[in-house]
């Protein structure tokens, strides 16, 4: 409920607020299904002088933790005084409301009209400070601070490093319209990358973030583009006769695999990533498509029906070695490569049902995350802790959010249109 | 869910009194503009609609392409589930438009593969093509050049049923041959 009124109460102060109305669009709305049962209890106090602006921080903050299902925010109302500086923290007051952890914080207008924002981390267990932090920042880099702030209380309290600050890209279809979003992994602050009449699928950020590759229909068939998403500069970088579709980038930005069908079947090629210098490099007599590159740039995994079934595959770029890596089951497609290089994500489908699942390369051990029925295009964080993926509610296209190992479950609903292809970008450059 | 409503609705608000920011990339679309937001505006995909546009090859005698009476004028091959084989029931349409094709070498096909609703989007691509792939493969092996027959696929991204249930699914099961100028 905490965070069902904190959303609340950041919409609707953005509604008033004329800064953020030119980047508004169906904004999505996230909605968490189920919970970690170890969840860390955490206080986040507003900051003092918080009020001063329309926007805040530790809102933010809260919301960020919470939404990531490894915290739970305990209540702060009647806490009087209310504590700004590590000092000024009574370790049982947190304690009889069974948090483990406190955040306070402070925001001071400079005379420049930038602001002095300052925050504490507490264990009221340990009754220590864990980080102690202080930013000058603007107004307009409130909600980048919060994110940045969330993270750093995530990455101390886990061990993990925070996926706050990044985005997300991912398609939405109103009625004839299609349009490739970017967004605050949040869902805030979404911006049209392309619009077209012609569907478009198939986002996939460039390893630096700067760039989008995607698949779009607007020539009456399926064309691949790179374009920038700060300038909006684009090209087409795979049209060839026949479809183009499925691009993926190498972990250095240089190239991408795409599948083609120039030669006939839908095969697996290498490009540089303006187009230049198409190299086939697998061959099979069947489909070979959904091409990835492992994180350490040596094994592209794809999906193939050389089988008989489509399977999940992976091919050493260096000697051209092909091993199958999905036995269990007639349909596992999509495949996802983990950050860590030890596993994927991807879709198998049970009986009717369409699931997320992981699997092990070493132990071959697969997890089914989802349920269906109707799960599709897994992409995961860059911390490897959680996949975003296409899902079905009330009747049309959502995004959900499950954490690696299953427990947690969010959607992420935008109003009146159908939301799918979800691809979560990189850790933003430091 | 009360409360998520509301959000929905502000939100919308909002959206509709967005501006379009300059980052967002042009796209040349042939169809008319400002159909953003018209609800249930349904394109009837490249393969619907009427045929209009200069037919190629020959016949004073009226557009062979076009009559009704023609088994040219059929154009979709029907496919089952999980299948790539082109069913007898359409292998007079296929041959008619092989032999069309032989007969008029200027003629340019393009052979349009669909699937229903199930699966990757991606992987879907894959055996639209397939689909597309076979018709094209019965076409040149019946006379057509490789050269005057072009294979896209549409996955599952343009289903003329919009519907989920088995029949819609059968539908969308196809392919569409369209001919260069259509």
């Amino acid at each position: 409920m905490i965070l069902l009124c904190r959303r609340w109460c950041a919409i609707g102060l953005l509604a008033f607020s004329p800064l953020f109305v030119g980047a508004a669009q169906a904004q999505l709305s996230i909605e968490i299904v189920g919970g970690a049962g170890a969840a860390i209890p955490i206080a986040i106090v507003p900051f003092g002088n918080e009020g001063t602006w329309p926007l805040g921080i530790s809102g933010i903050v809260g919301a960020d933790l919470a939404r990531s299902g490894m915290f739970r925010l305990v209540d702060t109302n009647g806490v009087v005084p209310r504590p700004v500086r590590a000092e000024e923290i009574q370790p049982a007051v947190w304690r009889s409301r069974n948090a483990d952890a406190v955040v306070v914080g402070s925001m001071q207008p400079l005379p420049d009209g930038r602001v002095d924002v300052r925050f504490v981390l507490s264990d009221v267990v340990k009754q220590s400070t864990l980080v102690s932090m202080q930013f000058t920042v603007t107004p307009q880099q409130f909600r980048v601070t919060a994110h940045k702030i969330a993270d750093i209380i995530y990455e101390k309290l886990t061990g993990d490093r925070g996926v706050f600050s990044t985005r997300i890209a991912y398609i939405t279809k109103q009625g004839s319209r299609y349009q490739l979003l970017v967004a605050d992994a949040d869902g805030n602050e979404p911006q049209s990358i392309v619009a077209s009449n012609e569907p478009l699928l198939s986002p996939r950020w460039s390893p630096d973030g700067s760039r989008l590759a995607y698949v779009s229909f607007e020539n009456k068939k399926p064309v691949v583009y790179v374009q920038s998403v700060d300038t909006g500069e684009r090209r087409a970088v795979a049209n060839f006769r026949g479809s183009n579709s499925s691009p993926a980038w190498s972990p250095d930005g240089r190239r991408l695999a795409v599948t083609l069908t120039k030669d006939g079947g839908s095969q697996v090629y290498m490009m540089n990533a303006d187009g230049s210098n198409v190299t086939r490099v697998l061959t099979s007599p069947g489909i070979d498509t959904e091409a990835m590159f492992t994180p350490d740039g040596q094994w592209l995994v794809f999906t193939s029906d050389r089988g008989g079934t489509p399977q999940i595959y992976r091919a050493q770029l260096l000697t051209g070695q092909v091993e199958r890596l999905t036995f269990d089951g007639s349909y596992n497609v999509s495949p996802r490569p983990l950050p860590d290089g030890k596993g994927m994500v991807f879709v198998r489908r049970d009986g009717g049902r369409f699931q997320i699942a992981s699997l092990d390369y070493a132990t071959r051990q697969v997890q089914v995350l989802t349920s269906g029925p109707g799960d599709e295009s897994p992409s995961v964080a860059p911390n490897g802790k959680l996949v975003i993926y296409a899902s079905e509610g009330g009747g049309r296209g959502i995004l959900a959010a499950v954490s690696i190992d299953g427990r947690v479950k969010q959607r992420l609903v935008a109003p009146a249109s159908d939301v799918r292809e979800p691809a979560w970008g990189p850790f933003p450059r430091q | 869910m009360r409360k998520y409503l509301w959000i929905g609705l502000i939100a919308a608000a909002l959206a509709g009194c967005s501006t379009t920011p300059s980052t967002e990339a042009p796209v040349d679309d042939k169809s008319a503009a400002g159909t953003a937001g018209a609800g249930g505006a349904q394109t009837g995909g490249a393969a619907g609609g009427g045929v209009t546009g200069s037919a190629t090859g020959s016949g004073a005698s009226g557009n062979p392409l076009r009559d009704p009476n023609n088994i040219l004028s059929k154009r979709s091959v029907y496919f089952d589930y999980d299948s790539f084989v082109v069913k007898d029931e359409y292998r007079p349409l296929v041959e008619a438009h092989a032999r069309y094709l032989q007969q008029n070498r200027s003629a340019r096909a393009t052979v349009q593969g669909n699937t229903d609703e199930r699966g990757s989007r991606e992987y879907n691509i894959a055996l639209g093509q397939k689909r597309a792939d076979s018709v094209k493969r019965m076409m040149t092996l019946l006379g057509a050049t490789e050269s005057q027959i072009e294979t896209v696929s549409f996955g599952k991204e343009k289903p003329k049923n919009p519907g989920h249930d088995e029949s819609a699914y059968a539908e969308n099961r196809r392919d569409d041959i369209l001919y260069a100028g259509e």
